[in-house]
């Protein structure tokens, strides 16, 4: 096994970055409460983990499920549009929350690689695994994705 | 309201964490510093009780190290979950508390060293032993060094007292935090 570093080292380095991505991948709303399961699912599988050389990567993939997890429970497609007007709306950035509105509205696959690049700067190995598909599909993903953002806000 | 971009991660946010985490028996390790006349310490338990105290010039970041190695990786900073450690520790060095109720796991010790090193938490406030006393309350009279060695390795000096044990002559000997502060820590115990 690893000798992993004390678990607080994750939360100092990398809460914030996890914060991030999830208020890219779910929303404001429910980044809260994927926050507290990714962190929780991280710590009950935390002492078994073993290899501990990326263990940013690890923490943003626990993120990326668990962003997934929140739009299954809520049973659709992402936030609808109506929603997103009525947050845009009272979020103090309006220049900010164009582009988070936008990537909030693509399709599942192609936020989570927008995000996952961008938010998390991850290299396209790490979205493949992240995403459960080949480096290729996540480089089409993420094409895609960027594609459809460069038309929403131009 | 000031934008949360700016502190994406709350301090609820994180107090909520430790919580359901301590609820779900994840929480291994809880550690926090507290002041004290010395210098800062750092406090660290596990839910059986008080397992490490670190003394001001000790190393905090090796020690955490050490204890993710030793007990858990799952050890967390959670000042509350250390309140009452804190409290009896202020009143210890105000001279309003002689002996400590604080539960302890005594995990990092075992064998001669336990024996030991429980042997020093029953040495009362204000009196002192030689280290040779110790080595015979702990089972093996001729194991002088090794009583040496269960106090200037103790985890958890202050709480498990081995600022009284003593050299035969009446010298000091050593104490992790310094000569000073076992001096200091001894005219404490002395004051009326």
């Amino acid at each position: 096994m690893a000798d992993l570093p004390p678990f607080q080292t994750l939360i100092d380095e990398h809460a914030t970055e996890v914060m991030a991505v999830l208020r890219g991948a779910v929303g404001r709303e429910g980044a809260e409460d994927a926050f507290q399961e990714t962190f929780l699912a991280a710590l009950r599988a935390y002492p078994g983990l073993r290899d501990d050389r990326n263990l940013r990567g690890w923490l943003v993939t626990i993120a990326h499920r668990k962003a997934i997890d929140h739009h299954r429970a809520r049973g659709r497609a992402p936030v609808p549009v109506a929603e997103v007007r009525e947050e845009a709306f009272t979020d103090p950035d309006p220049a900010d929350g164009t582009i988070w509105e936008a990537v909030a509205a693509l399709p599942p696959k192609q936020r989570a690689a927008v995000t996952l690049r961008f938010a998390s700067d991850l290299p396209h190995e790490e979205i493949a695994a992240a995403l459960g598909c080949s480096p290729a599909a996540a480089r089409r993903s993420l094409h895609e994705g960027l594609k459809r953002l460069r038309k929403e806000i131009a | 309201m000031t934008a949360t971009i700016d502190k994406p991660v709350t301090k609820k946010s994180l107090e909520a964490l430790r919580d359901r985490a301590a609820a779900e028996g994840l929480l291994d390790v809880a550690y926090a510093t507290a002041d004290s006349p010395f210098g800062t310490l750092l406090l660290a338990k596990t839910p059986r009780g008080l397992v490490r105290l670190g003394l001001p010039g000790e190393d905090a970041e090796a020690m955490l190290v050490d204890l993710a190695g030793r007990i858990s990786p799952r050890v967390l900073e959670d000042p509350a979950r250390l309140d009452e450690e804190r409290r009896e520790l202020d009143d210890y060095f105000a001279g309003r508390r002689h002996a400590f109720e604080l539960p302890i796991d005594w995990q990092l010790s075992n064998g001669f060293l336990l024996r030991a090193r429980q042997g020093i938490a029953a040495i009362p406030y204000g009196e002192t032993r030689t280290y040779t006393d110790l080595a015979r309350t702990a089972g093996n009279e001729r194991a002088v060094r090794a009583a040496g060695s269960a106090c200037s390795r103790n985890p958890i000096p202050l709480v498990v007292p081995c600022h009284r044990v003593l050299r035969s002559d009446g010298s000091l000997g050593g104490y992790a935090g310094g000569l000073e502060m076992k001096e200091r820590l001894l005219e404490l115990e002395q004051a009326p």
